[in-house]
């Protein structure tokens, strides 16, 4: 008899095969991070059948690699083993998708044996759907249930578990509709695993679905069938899909030397704990005295608070209405607290503020009356509609104005609350500089609140428990999907919850002070530190920060409330004459419900979610724009972003005698296309632009991507070549191009190594290329005789071309591109002028050429100029700045141009630089904190959005509206 | 006390007091190449120390001193630097540090840049760092490179290949453990010796020595025993550094297989020959184009009578020339791919693939620019024409657990052993007519006995 142990991430399954390969004996449980216990207990079930006798044992899985290790009994990789138990069982296969808790695997039969798993960037499938459920405070089978019901799906990121949560938040506090979240969950895993592990590779023929998500979970099923369009004969399900790996590893076992079924019990239940992979970090109290004087010292930061009882006179009452809480503060007129509240929001936001509304005009009776009512967070807009409160402000000023009440001194301010970190300085009483976390960065507060529910425990006993951990384990503070792998290894090399409730604590503020604020000494952020956010509240988090700066910082006592505590100052500062706040009458009537709809007046295509409150008050959320949202078109500022969009799309092609010559739209032909147009033009080419980028692009082009962490923009190239095949293009020209122009002042002008060479990329992956004709020279544009001798070469031998027609049309070329920059560069004068004879702010929005692209821009720019402010671009304005010696080597043509436009930026009053960067653009590890330097030097802040296929703008908007409030441009 | 100098550009300088004084730090990429030249460095009078610490505080102190998503190997380079001028074995204002520095659009030609950015930030300006690099770069008075130690410099990376070349083909099967790094400690010391006199340092001696060297190691006592060859391919830092990948040659070991790792020749033939190629793609000085090619010309003649003295034991595999694996990549990239390891990378997994060594780990730091084209971008199109090739990418980066990483590997080896039983089979039923019971072992199916 043979035993396959599959020890996973999550789960054990236990796998007894008679001599003809048939299933004795199966089983599927949790292990709970117990693993050894577990799979003992489970290979002790078995005892009836195999006591006394000789079996064949082999352990497999990602947790059964350590145990195999500890036990000295065999191990198989579970991939591996899979497709063997595939090859035995279901030969006609052609491909497999296997989904675990923290590993996806893909392995393609047809065609060459091709066995892979997901990269680093793209774990945690299982626990993803898991944490979702936590967020949305259902199960995995309601979340199952619910998905059935959609009606829409919406676009989520599906780069990672992180940008998802990203997405989805917001759309919670938009009021969108479970059923249609759901959905929209289990897509976001289908398009990750497409995208992440298909890598080239089209999944097509007969394919087998396995692993416990897929096998439980229908809706995942569906979503993934629908997505990779099979029929029933081509998906298949098998019945024994949750314990297939384990089945793979008890027929290797058939090769194993037999032992006896009692021995191997034995080996497993005395296997040692191995040696921790994991490093540990010193405790973070070492006494309970050490403890007993840290709180007596936060104590001491207490608010003023006063018996609603007592109290007769005015309120002021503040929501933060938060992305995984819900905060409420009901203050006097002189800022004493008469009423708090603090609790998750359980995915609906509206039905906590109901109830809380309601108990507080009880409290509040007729003695008290409520002035004005103030809101903040990520549900701020959905909350001001539906209860009508007074206003409405961003949830850095809220914070910011709490703090400053508490301290008058404050000099550095840090909130963490669940899904973002926010971080100020402050200097002379006014911001100095904002730091707000990025998207991989987000979710860190909520991570341990799920995490905790999730090991059946609520977040402040959880975070007790690891105030006097031994050996708190070091979790990494890459991103939360990272340090829920390092978790569950951590789990299997035996580490207790309190060791991991104090690594999480750790980790998290590693997060903060490394990588969102970027100090590395104390001195940088202030003497009067004041920490804020519910994830303060946790003393594990408030110690590791202390300990981690050398410093002691000031907690106050509503740490958790401080936003709410703000928005309820702010509506006492803005002294509303006519609150408008519902009242218990309306209250009691309140109906609120919501439907999904798409916005139709324009390319963006909007998701909307259109909530609708009792009385007929409407309220649309999803919108990029102020036209979604059914208000009435304003008068559209200037913004150079789409000045050039249109210029460039609407170079059209003529026709002419040598054919179509196709250009997909990406990269760098945003900078050189007026170049090429003019050139194949010239040579009587008819210049066929791939169309507008668009999600579907993306999606289209996705099975072909082979390094999922490139950035966006190089992606969505693989869909502009499909595009363009689709259209019946035979010939596409796409350059390799290292160099780019050089604009003088820098030490040299590089494009970055993505740009370079994509198209060698494209060549290498993109099957359908081999049908068509796809011309990928080197050419360096940057020296124009050798440019144009090399053309010669090159056109002459693809097309024969005459060499006097390659040397008349690369003039025209060149002269098109002059013009072309000389444009943008008018215009932008043009933009300064018309800002300041109204009097209006600008924001130079710095990125690549590459980044006007509405799909990767994702409608920055329009949003931008919805808040009343002009938008300029780099390269309309660098060449106003001398440029010259950075504290970097600055050797790439387009990031010299930031540097530029910083420096020019610096110098003027009336505009702010914004810049925007890619999600896996390396080099703006570099270029982000020089640009950073420069504006600082000068007193400016410094705003950088990072940006990816996440489609949703809420943390966008909130750094455009705090650099707002903080400069007051 | 050595004066602070500082150039015209507010650059630290480090002077000749400092040689004096000073005690130069250096990081450590190939163990053995990095060891001759430190040796090299101390024979001109400089006091040197290489830095071998491997533990998580390195990781630690980069996360805190760099920008976390700047790649790995500057992270754990600066960490590792910053983390041994702060651990009090050293006062701080005797040690300079010293890196290497190449041109070229990848983001590693900016570590040195980083480096002194965060020294400012850990408040360390005080510190000098060193350039270490053959384009004139960063000049310091305290520091020069003379034409004897220039060219030990070289001879030291060209030794230095032929030493790891040779023990990683005799360690997985020396009958006595050990011995293969005690012939390489042996060869390391005598050369670095020998390098002190000019006389040593020209052609004649270096083919002398390497049928020496070559001799040496052929004379440990080996068993061949069938073992999976694993190529290592990728980024130069995590493909070379033990500290980068996670003792990934160790690991490979450990799993019963002979780690193939290709020499750090052909990356200085390659960073050469691109300034070639830029003039022939690009246009510009030919004198430039001339003088590369020369000196290009006088590496490659030390690469071929290395691979010469190699190929006089037909026991040692022997590498491919420069200038064959540079024919292997046309039709997958063009040569003016030179970013990073650009085209090379490449090319060093076909001449593995072409030469049997079909199972390769391609390393690279997580989102390495240049390694999504060459590395990741590059694999199916080998594996297209390639069918037997088992290639695996592993990222390295301070949040990717070791783990997730042996497993991926693991997969890799799985089915590399499952290949090897096969090809030994297959020689065994060649040889053994009878081979009854073979029938029973369906092909194509993995789990048989």
């Amino acid at each position: 008899m043979r035993i396959g142990i599959d020890i996973g991430s999550t789960t054990v399954k236990v796998v007894l095969l008679d001599d003809n390969d048939k299933i004795l004996h199966k089983s599927y449980e949790r292990h709970f991070s117990r693993v050894r216990e577990k799979a003992a207990e489970l290979l002790k079930a078995l005892t009836p059948v195999c006591a006394g006798k000789e079996v064949q044992v082999a352990l497999t899985g990602s947790a059964g690699l350590g145990v195999s290790k500890a036990s000295g009994l065999d191990f198989v990789q579970e991939v591996f083993a899979t497709a063997g138990a595939v090859e035995r069982f279901y030969p006609d296969t052609d491909a497999v998708i296997e989904l675990g808790g923290e590993d996806a695997k893909i392995i393609f039969f047809t065609g060459g044996l091709e066995e892979r798993m997901n990269g680093s960037c793209a774990g945690g499938t299982g626990s993803f759907i898991d944490q979702m459920a936590t967020l949305l405070n259902i199960t995995v089978p309601e979340l199952d249930e619910l998905s059935a019901r959609h009606e829409k799906i919406y676009s989520i990121a599906s780069r990672c578990g992180v940008f998802a949560k990203s997405d989805i938040q917001p759309l919670l506090n938009q009021g969108a509709r479970k059923e249609d979240i759901a959905a929209s969950i289990l897509q976001a895993v289908v398009d990750q695993t497409v995208a992440g592990l298909a890598q080239g590779r089209k999944i097509a023929g007969r394919v087998m679905f396995l692993g416990g998500p897929l096998f439980f979970i229908k809706g995942l099923r569906d979503r993934f069938v629908k997505t990779l369009k099979l029929d029933e004969e081509h998906a298949v399900f098998p019945e024994d899909g949750d314990c297939f790996v384990g089945i793979g590893a008890a027929l290797y076992a058939g090769n194993l030397q037999p032992r006896l079924f009692d021995d191997v019990v034995e080996l497993l239940e005395n296997a040692m704990d191995q040696t921790g992979t994991v490093g540990t970090l010193p405790p973070l109290f070492k006494s309970k005295d050490d403890y007993a004087e840290f709180t007596a010292r936060h104590v001491q930061a207490d608010a003023p608070r006063v018996d609603p009882k007592d109290y007769i006179g005015d309120a002021y009452l503040g929501i933060d209405a938060g992305s995984t809480t819900t905060k409420l503060a009901l203050i006097t007129s002189d800022g004493k607290i008469l009423y708090s509240y603090y609790a998750p929001n359980l995915g609906n936001p509206i039905a906590v503020v109901l109830e809380q509304l309601k108990k507080i005009h009880e409290i509040c009776g007729e003695h008290i009356k409520i002035k004005g009512s103030g809101v903040t967070g990520y549900g701020e807009e959905l909350i001001k509609n539906a209860f009508q409160v007074d206003i409405g402000l961003v949830e850095t000023v809220a914070h910011f104005s709490a703090a400053r009440h508490f301290n008058k001194n404050v000099d550095f301010i840090l909130d963490i609350g669940g899904q973002d970190m926010k971080c100020f300085k402050i200097r002379n009483g006014a911001v100095d500089s904002i730091m707000l976390n990025e998207a991989c960065s987000s979710g860190c507060g909520s991570f341990v609140e799920t995490f905790a529910k999730a090991l059946g425990y609520e977040v402040a006993e959880f975070a007790k428990l690891g105030l006097f951990a031994r050996r708190a384990v070091d979790l990494g503070s890459r991103c939360t999907v990272f340090m829920n792998s390092s978790v569950k290894q951590a789990q299997k090399d035996g580490a207790g919850v309190e060791d991991i409730s104090a690594g999480l604590s750790i980790s998290i503020v590693k997060n903060a002070i490394y990588k969102v604020i970027r100090a590395a000494r104390a001195e940088e952020l202030g003497e009067n530190i004041v920490v804020q956010g519910g994830t303060f509240l946790n003393d594990a988090v408030l110690r590791s920060f202390e300990r981690e700066l050398g410093m002691n910082v000031v907690r106050p006592a509503i740490a958790g409330i401080m936003g709410a505590f703000g928005a309820a100052l702010a509506a006492k500062d803005a002294g509303v004459k006519e609150p408008s706040l519902i009242g218990p009458d309306a209250l009691a009537a309140f109906t609120h419900s919501a439907r999904p709809a798409v916005c139709k007046l324009c390319t963006n295509r909007c998701s909307l979610t259109v909530n609708e409150f009792a009385g007929g008050r409407k309220f649309i959320s999803g919108n990029r724009c102020e036209r979604g949202a059914g208000k009435k078109k304003k008068v559209s500022l200037p913004n150079l972003y789409k000045y050039k969009y249109d210029k460039l799309r609407g170079l059209a092609g003529i026709a002419g005698k040598r054919g179509k010559i196709g250009i997909p739209m990406g990269l760098n032909m945003y900078e050189n296309l007026p170049f090429w147009h003019a050139f194949f033009t010239e040579l009587g080419f008819e210049v066929v632009l791939s169309p507008e980028s668009n999600r579907k692009i993306y999606v289209m082009g996705q099975y072909t991507i082979p390094s999922d962490t490139v950035c966006y923009p190089a992606k969505l190239l693989h869909g502009h070549i499909e595009a363009l095949l689709d259209m019946g293009i035979e010939t596409i020209f796409y350059p390799c191009m290292p160099y780019n122009f050089d604009e003088g002042n820098s030490d040299n002008h590089y494009n970055c190594p993505v740009v370079a060479y994509y198209p060698e990329l494209l060549a290498a992956n993109v099957d359908r290329l081999h049908g068509a004709k796809f011309l990928m020279p080197y050419f360096g544009l940057h020296r124009r005789k050798d440019f144009i001798k090399k053309a010669a070469e090159y056109f002459g031998g693809e097309f024969n071309v005459p060499e006097r027609e390659v040397r008349s049309a690369a003039e025209k070329a060149y002269a098109a591109y002059e013009r072309y920059e000389k444009d943008i560069r008018d215009e932008g004068e043009r933009i300064v002028k018309y800002a300041r004879e109204r009097g209006l702010p600008m924001i130079v929005l710095a990125g690549r050429p590459y980044h006007i692209d509405p799909e990767i821009n994702h409608g920055i720019d329009s949003m931008i100029t919805s808040f009343g402010i002009c938008v300029l671009s780099e390269d309309s304005v660098f060449h106003h700045a001398a440029g010259g010696k950075f504290k970097v080597l600055n050797q790439w043509t387009y990031h010299s141009r930031l540097y530029r436009a910083a420096e020019y930026v610096a110098g003027q009053e009336d505009m702010q630089l914004v810049q925007l960067v890619s999600f896996g653009c390396g080099i703006d590890a570099i270029t982000g904190d020089e640009t950073r330097e420069i504006l600082e030097r000068s007193g400016k802040l410094y705003t950088q959005l990072k940006i990816d296929e996440i489609y949703n703008l809420g943390a966008v908007k909130i750094r455009i509206r705090s650099l707002l409030a903080a400069s007051e441009i | 006390m050595a004066e602070l100098i500082y150039d015209g550009g507010g650059r630290l300088l480090f002077t000749k007091e400092m040689k004096k004084e000073y005690t130069i730090l250096m990081p450590q990429m190939l163990p053995i190449h990095f060891t001759m030249m430190k040796r090299c460095f101390e024979s001109e009078g400089y006091k040197m120390d290489m830095l071998t610490s491997n533990h998580r505080g390195i990781v630690d102190t980069g996360l805190k001193y760099v920008h976390n998503d700047t790649c790995y190997p500057a992270l754990l380079v600066i960490g590792q630097l910053i983390e041994a001028v702060q651990s009090g074995k050293y006062d701080p204002h005797k040690i300079a540090l010293i890196i290497t520095q190449t041109g070229g659009g990848c983001r590693a030609s900016n570590y040195i840049y980083l480096l002194r950015k965060a020294l400012t930030k850990a408040g360390l300006e005080f510190v000098p760092v060193i350039s270490l690099n053959l384009s004139g770069l960063d000049k310091n008075p305290g520091f020069k490179l003379n034409l004897r130690l220039l060219l030990s410099l070289i001879f030291a990376m060209v030794y230095g290949d032929i030493i790891v070349l040779l023990a990683n083909q005799c360690r997985p099967y020396e009958t006595k453990g050990g011995v293969s790094d005690e012939m390489s400690e042996k060869w390391m010391v005598r050369l670095t010796e020998e390098f002190k006199s000019f006389k040593n340092l020209n052609a004649g001696r270096f083919r002398k020595n390497l049928d020496l060297i070559v001799a040496d190691f052929a004379s440990i006592e080996v068993l061949k025993t069938p073992k999976v060859r694993v190529g290592i391919v990728g980024e130069i830092y995590v493909k070379f550094a033990p500290l980068g990948n996670n003792n990934l040659e160790d690991f490979l070991l450990s799993e019963d297989c002979e780690p193939v790792v290709p020499g750090l020749l052909d990356f200085i033939i390659f960073k050469i020959n691109n300034r070639a190629v830029d003039v022939e793609l690009y246009g510009g000085n030919p004198l430039k184009r001339f003088v590369a090619g020369l000196l290009q010309k006088y590496v490659e003649n030390r690469q071929r009578e290395l691979i010469a003295a190699v190929k006089k034991y037909p026991s040692f595999r022997a590498p491919g020339t420069f200038e064959s694996i540079k024919e292997k990549v046309a039709g997958y990239l063009g040569y003016g791919n030179k970013m990073g390891e650009g085209w090379l990378l490449t090319g060093e997994m076909l001449e593995l693939i072409e030469d049997g060594i079909t199972d390769i780990v391609c390393t690279q730091p997580f989102g390495c620019l240049p390694n999504h084209v060459v590395g990741k971008g590059m694999i199916r199109a080998i594996k297209k024409n390639h069918a037997q090739s088992n290639i695996v990418a592993v990222d390295y980066d301070p949040g990717a657990t070791r783990i997730n990483q042996e497993n991926r590997i693991k997969l890799m080896l799985a089915n590399a052993r499952m290949n090897l039983e096969r090809s030994q089979k297959e020689k065994d039923e060649k040889k053994d007519e009878t081979g009854e019971d073979m029938s029973k072992n369906t092909k194509g199916k993995r789990f048989t006995a």
